[in-house]
């Protein structure tokens, strides 16, 4: 029992112990971020790697996604003869839900990944060190950009994915399914709110934060050579893809 | 000048520094021996800023620079320079833009006067016409010459080295330490070396220190060292296994 009690409370401790780090990290970046000069050529270089180097897999997820929401909605919808709903429904999975989600999954496990690997290598190389030799600040130079990349890009790879998404869906349901193109588009348009789109760029903003700032945390605090770089990567994935989610429900219920 | 008084460190609640006093000269080589793990590269990173003593001043010039907010710090800093053990160099960026890197930061030079120092200086350690080259293209000497040039971009005023022979072999080892001996009367810099290559050290040095225990236990030119009869620190020059220094005490740091 002791043991039990002991193991829970040392796993309360470290979480609250990084929790801490995390939010110091956070406060640190925002304090760089607001001191000038602001490194443009770093974000736009972070914002290529974290948003246009991701495009391709977006575009194939988000097609696909909203393809196969128009297949499985169309089957239920089929029973008690509401086809025409099936635009509204793909429409609104993608861009709530299902846009903004897997998009920033996406996104982790490409560049949330990378940022800790290459924060990480540069800790175990003593690169991070370096910078503050020359009297350069780490947090400033690496993080700042990362985080501002994947705050401004998770909502442009999410409106790309919406859309795609839906195109996906009306491709299949009009083309495939032989859903009335004039009904599936208009039931949709009917449905689909504004607000619906800007929750979920909102929420994508969100995760872009937490996955940018998850990368550059496990990976700013590694040590033990390699393989300490190798869990800092894995740890980044496993720690914002949760966290995406957890932090998913909490921003839907408030939101809609 | 920098001293060192009573400086106290421990990791985890293993004393790496325990009451460190040391004294460096400005513009000569001081190089500190000790075994590896033994708190060298600890009191380096102290000297710099990058660790902070528990209990203790790192005195810079009179500045005691561990109450210092990280503005001021950096200001100390820019008189620094710093050769890493692998160098260190930004695997992302260049040889050329390694270097150029202070001085992009730090000065407001054009395109064309930092690229007549960062040629100055990569001539300045042997090194030509590798400026477009990425790290990664570069032998483990090379690095450390890149790493060199890169530590003297802003021309500072005390260069400190981490361990600059280790993973060398003799002759690159030997073409550092004359580097390292060049560079030292070209700049008038005050050098500051952590080795634990006996050879070397009493090579290169105008001073050695040896630090055992967390202690500086020996100081002085080094004749003076190695004539002292400090039982640890003949153990250490003669490379004997037996002695006072057992085979514990190991911290990699």
């Amino acid at each position: 029992m002791i043991k039990f009690i002991e193991t829970v409370g040392r796993g309360l401790i470290r979480f609250v112990e990084e929790f801490g780090l995390v939010m110091f990290l956070f406060l640190a970046a925002l304090v760089w971020m607001l001191r000038p000069p602001l490194r443009l050529r770093a974000v736009f270089k972070q914002m290529e790697f974290v948003g246009v180097d991701s495009l391709l897999v977006v575009i194939l997820m988000g097609t696909f996604t909203g393809g196969v929401l128009a297949f499985q909605a169309y089957h239920g919808f089929r029973l008690f003869g509401a086809e025409g709903l099936v635009g509204s429904t793909v429409a609104l999975g993608m861009t709530r839900e299902l846009g903004p989600v897997l998009t920033s999954l996406m996104v982790t496990g490409r560049a949330g990944s990378a940022m800790a690997a290459e924060l990480g290598t540069m800790r175990v190389t003593e690169q991070i060190d370096a910078l503050y030799t020359m009297a350069c600040n780490p947090i400033k130079y690496l993080v700042v950009p990362r985080i501002i990349a994947g705050v401004l890009m998770l909502p442009v790879l999410t409106i790309i994915a919406d859309f795609v998404g839906i195109i996906g869906g009306y491709l299949v349901g009009v083309g495939l399914l032989e859903i009335n193109s004039g009904i599936y588009v208009a039931k949709m348009i009917e449905i689909v709110e504004l607000d619906d789109i800007f929750n979920g760029l909102i929420k994508s903003a969100c995760f872009g934060l937490i996955l940018s700032l998850v990368g550059c945390y496990k990976g700013f605090y590694t040590s033990g050579g390699a393989e300490g770089v190798g869990k800092a990567t894995t740890q980044a994935v496993v720690v914002a893809s949760v966290s995406i989610f957890i932090s998913d429900y909490f921003l839907t219920a408030a939101m809609f | 000048m920098i001293r060192l008084v009573d400086v106290h460190k421990s990791f985890n609640g293993q004393k790496v520094l325990d009451g460190l006093d040391l004294e460096i000269e400005t513009g000569k080589i001081t190089v500190i021996i000790g075994r590896s793990g033994g708190g060298k590269s600890v009191l380096l990173k102290h000297i710099i800023g990058l660790i902070r003593p528990d209990r203790g001043e790192v005195l810079v010039d009179g500045v005691d620079i561990t109450r210092l907010n990280d503005r001021r710090l950096n200001d100390i800093r820019k008189n620094f320079g710093m050769l890493f053990q692998d160098a260190a160099l930004f695997d992302s960026m260049t040889v050329g833009e390694n270097v150029a890197f202070p001085l992009n930061e730090h000065t407001r030079l054009k395109r064309r006067q930092i690229d007549e120092i960062v040629r100055q200086k990569l001539v300045q350690v042997g090194l030509r016409d590798v400026a477009h080259k990425m790290p990664s293209e570069l032998s483990g000497g090379m690095r450390k010459r890149v790493g060199l040039a890169r530590a003297m971009a802003l021309d500072p005023k005390v260069i400190l080295f981490d361990e600059p022979t280790t993973g060398l072999d003799p002759i690159t080892a030997d073409a550092i330490d004359r580097l390292i001996v060049d560079t030292q009367k070209h700049t008038k810099a005050t050098c500051v070396a952590i080795s634990h290559d006996i050879e070397s050290t009493f090579k290169i040095a105008d001073a050695v220190a040896m630090i055992y225990h967390g202690k500086i236990i020996v100081s002085g030119t080094p004749d003076a060292v190695k004539a002292s009869e400090v039982p640890a620190l003949q153990q250490f020059i003669q490379r004997k296994a037996e002695g006072p220094i057992m085979n514990h005490h190991v911290l990699d740091m």
